[in-house]
C-alpha cells in the first residue's frame, strides 16, 4: 500500500510539474505577446555588440558606434503603408550617473513611448506604492520630469514627487515603473531632447520602436518599405521572435502531454497490479468478510474505498510535491523567468485524475475480490 | 422444532485429479438450542458439511433448510444477508483481522447493519466483557494469547445474536487447559440457549456437547446422545 501511495505520488507529481510548467510558460508567453507594443524595431546597421531588448535578442544593437539621425523619424511616416503606422517611438540609450549612481538613460518622447507601453504599471503616488496610474498613455509629462525603473528607484531610494540630479540638472520623479523584468528596471526615462543634450548627442537616436496597426497589414511589406527609406538601418519584425518562442512552448506542451499520458498508463498499471496483489494476499480476509455476511457489493466497496483513500493521498501529496518540483525546475526547463501559479483547478484536476485512475484501475481487482468463493477462500486455513 | 434440516446432501469437488466425493448423501436434523459436535478423522468431510450448513458452499445435490428457508435457493447476495442475520462463525485458527483491534474485529459483523458506530461499539464491548476480555478491547490480535484470540473470535461470532453458531476445530490450536476454558465458554453460551454446531476431532470435547455425529468418508456413521438439550 505504501508502495502504491508512493507510485501515485510520483505519477501525479510528474503530471502536475509538467502541466504547471506548461501553463506558466503559456502565461508568460501571453504576457510577452501583450507586451509587444511594437511590431518593429529599427536599429543602426552595426555588427559587433548584441543587446537584448524586451526579452527578445536583438542582434546588432550598439549604443555608441553608430546612431540614427532624428530625421529618420519623419521618413518613416512617408512610406506607402503610412496609414498602418500607429506609434513611432524613438529612443536614445546611454550610460549616465544619477545622484552619483550608474544608470541607463533612455531618452524618449514620453507621449509616444507611453502610448506604446500601455501595460506599464506606473506608481505616481508616494503615499500608496501599490496604486498605479490606470493608463500610462493618458499621462502628460513635462521635460523636467522623469520616470524611474523600479530597481533604480530602490537603489536611489526615491519616491514619486522627489527630485534626482543628473550633473547639475535636477528632475522631478513623476513616477516609478513596476518591475518589468527588463532593461527599464534599472533605467531613468527622460525626454529625448533632454537626453540628447545630457549625453551630448544632438539629433541622434539609438533605435526606433514602431507599432503598426497590424491585424491585417502585411508586416513584411512595411519592414521592406522602411528599410528602403532608411538604408542605414536594420528593421526587425519583433513578433517573429516571440512566435518562434511560441512554437517551442507548443512543442513542450505536446511533449508534456505525451509524457503525462505515459505516466498515467504506467500509474494505472501500478495501481492495478498492486490492488490485484492485495486482493490475492487478502483472500482469507475477504472469505471471512463474506462468511460474516458482507455482500459482494460490500467487499467491492471496501476495495474501492481503499483505492480512493490511496488516490486522494497520492493526489494531494503529488500536487504539493509537483508544485515544489515545478518551482525548482521550471526556470531550467523553460529557460524563462516563470512564476508558478497556485491554481485551484490544477489541484482539483490532480486530485480528480488520481482518483479516477485509482478507481478505474481498481474496478477489476474489486470485482475479483467480490466474486471470491468464501468456502474456497477459507479452505486452506 | 428443527432449526436445521439437511436433506440428501452430496458434495463432489472437481479437484486436480478428477472428482472427489466429500459428502455422499447426508441427512441431519438439528433442534433449536442443541450443542452438536461433528466428529471424524481428517479429510472425512466435516469442514465441507459445516460450510454447506454455513450457507457459503452450495451442495452438489440435496437441500439445506434453516428456519424454513431453503438457503441455496436464495440469490448469493440474499444468502449473504441470511448469514449476517442467522449465522455466526468461529473459524479454524481464529481468523482475526490482524490490523484491527479486538473490539474492531468484534464490530465487523455489525458494520454492515445500519447501527450507529457508538451502538456497534457498545454491543461489541458488552460481548467482549461476556467472554472475559472487557479490559483488552483495544489490543491488536498479536498482542493477545491464543485463548484470548479465540475468545475474540467467539465474541465476533455472537455479537449480533445469531440463532446458530458454527465453530470449526475451536480447540485445535490451543493447549489442553485453554481448550477446556473455551469449551466451558461454549457450554455457558449453550446453556443460555445458543444453538451450536462444532467440528472437532478431539474426543475430550464431546463431554461438553449434547450430541455427537460421527462422520467417515463423507457419510454419517453414528450418533451419540450425551444429554438432553437444556431448553
Ligand atoms: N475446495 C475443494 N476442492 C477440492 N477438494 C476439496 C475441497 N474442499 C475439500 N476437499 C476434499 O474433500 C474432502 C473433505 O475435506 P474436508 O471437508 O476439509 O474434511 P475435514 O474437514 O473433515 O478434514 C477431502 O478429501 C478434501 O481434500
Ligand atoms: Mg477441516
Amino acid at each position: 500500500m505504501l508502495f502504491l501511495v508512493i507510485g501515485m505520488v510520483i505519477g501525479i507529481t510528474t503530471i502536475v510539474t509538467l502541466f504547471t510548467i506548461t501553463k506558466s510558460m503559456k502565461i508568460e508567453l501571453g504576457n510577452k505577446f501583450d507586451q509587444i507594443g511594437a511590431n518593429m524595431l529599427i536599429i543602426p546597421k552595426a555588427d559587433k555588440l548584441t543587446l537584448s531588448y524586451g526579452g527578445v535578442p536583438v542582434s546588432g544593437v550598439s549604443f555608441d558606434v553608430k546612431k540614427i539621425d532624428s530625421s529618420a523619424i519623419d521618413k518613416i511616416r512617408t512610406i506607402k503603408n503610412k496609414e498602418n503606422i500607429a506609434v513611432v517611438s524613438p529612443k536614445l540609450l546611454g550610460g549616465i550617473k544619477v545622484n552619483e549612481k550608474n544608470a541607463l538613460a533612455i531618452g524618449i518622447q514620453f507621449k509616444n513611448e507611453l502610448r506604446m507601453k500601455r501595460w506599464w504599471k506606473i506608481n505616481t503616488d508616494a503615499g500608496k506604492p501599490e496604486q498605479f496610474e490606470a493608463k500610462p498613455q493618458r499621462m502628460e509629462m513635462k521635460n523636467t520630469e522623469v520616470l524611474l525603473g523600479s530597481e533604480l528607484a530602490a537603489k536611489l531610494d526615491k519616491k514619486p514627487g522627489e527630485t534626482v540630479n543628473i550633473g547639475d540638472q535636477s528632475f522631478t520623479v513623476r513616477g516609478v515603473i513596476q518591475s518589468l523584468g527588463s532593461e527599464e528596471d534599472n533605467s531613468i526615462l527622460l525626454d529625448l531632447t533632454v537626453a540628447q543634450e545630457i549625453l551630448n548627442r544632438p539629433n541622434m537616436i539609438s533605435m526606433i520602436e514602431v507599432s503598426a496597426l497590424c491585424n491585417t497589414c502585411p508586416i513584411e511589406e512595411i519592414v521592406a518599405q522602411i528599410s528602403e527609406k532608411l538604408p542605414q538601418t536594420n528593421v526587425l519584425a519583433v513578433k517573429e521572435a516571440v512566435e518562434a518562442r511560441k512554437a517551442v512552448v507548443d512543442r513542450f506542451a505536446n511533449f508534456a502531454l505525451a509524457i503525462s499520458v505515459v505516466v498515467l498508463l504506467i500509474g494505472s498499471l501500478v495501481v492495478f497490479l498492486t490492488m490485484m496483489g492485495s486482493v490475492n494476499e487478502r483472500t482469507r480476509e475477504i472469505g471471512i468478510f463474506r462468511s460474516i455476511g458482507f455482500r459482494k457489493v460490500d467487499v467491492a466497496q471496501i476495495i474501492l474505498t481503499e483505492a480512493a483513500v490511496v488516490s486522494i493521498l497520492g493526489g494531494i501529496s503529488g500536487y504539493l510535491l509537483g508544485m515544489v518540483v515545478a518551482g525548482s525546475t521550471a526556470p531550467l526547463i523553460a529557460q524563462m523567468d516563470l512564476t508558478i501559479p497556485w491554481e485551484l483547478n490544477i489541484a482539483a484536476g490532480a486530485l480528480g485524475i488520481s482518483v479516477i485512475v485509482g478507481l478505474l484501475a481498481s474496478v477489476f481487482p474489486a470485482y475479483q475480490a467480490a466474486k471470491l468463493d468464501p468456502s474456497e477462500a477459507l479452505r486452506f486455513i | 422444532m428443527n432449526i436445521i434440516e439437511v436433506r440428501n446432501v452430496t458434495k463432489t469437488y472437481d479437484g486436480g485429479e478428477g472428482l472427489v466425493t466429500a459428502l455422499g448423501g447426508v441427512n441431519l436434523k438439528v433442534e433449536e438450542g442443541e450443542f452438536l459436535a461433528l466428529v471424524g478423522p481428517s479429510g472425512s468431510g466435516k469442514s465441507t458439511l459445516l460450510s454447506i450448513l454455513g450457507a457459503i458452499n452450495p451442495p452438489t445435490n440435496g437441500e439445506v433448510i434453516i428456519d424454513d428457508i431453503n438457503i441455496y435457493e436464495l440469490s448469493s447476495e440474499r444468502r449473504a444477508d441470511f448469514r449476517s442475520e442467522y449465522l455466526g462463525f468461529v473459524f479454524q485458527q481464529f481468523q482475526l483481522i490482524p490490523y484491527l483491534t479486538a473490539i474492531e474485529n468484534v464490530m465487523l459483523p455489525l458494520a454492515i447493519t445500519n447501527r450507529s458506530t457508538t451502538e456497534q461499539r457498545e454491543m461489541a464491548k458488552a460481548v467482549l466483557e461476556k467472554v472475559g476480555l472487557g479490559n483488552k478491547c483495544e489490543r491488536l490480535p498479536n498482542q493477545l494469547s491464543g485463548g484470548e484470540q479465540e475468545r475474540v473470535a467467539i465474541a465476533r461470532a455472537i455479537v449480533n445474536h445469531p440463532p446458530i453458531l458454527f465453530a470449526d476445530e475451536p480447540t485445535g490450536a490451543l493447549d489442553t487447559k485453554t481448550g477446556q476454558e473455551i469449551m466451558d465458554l461454549f457450554k455457558t453460551l449453550n446453556k443460555e440457549g445458543q444453538t451450536i454446531i462444532m467440528v472437532t476431532h478431539n474426543m475430550d470435547c464431546l463431554s461438553y456437547t449434547g450430541r455427537a455425529v460421527f462422520i467417515r468418508d463423507g457419510l454419517l456413521e453414528k450418533t451419540e446422545e450425551y444429554r438432553k438439550k437444556v431448553i
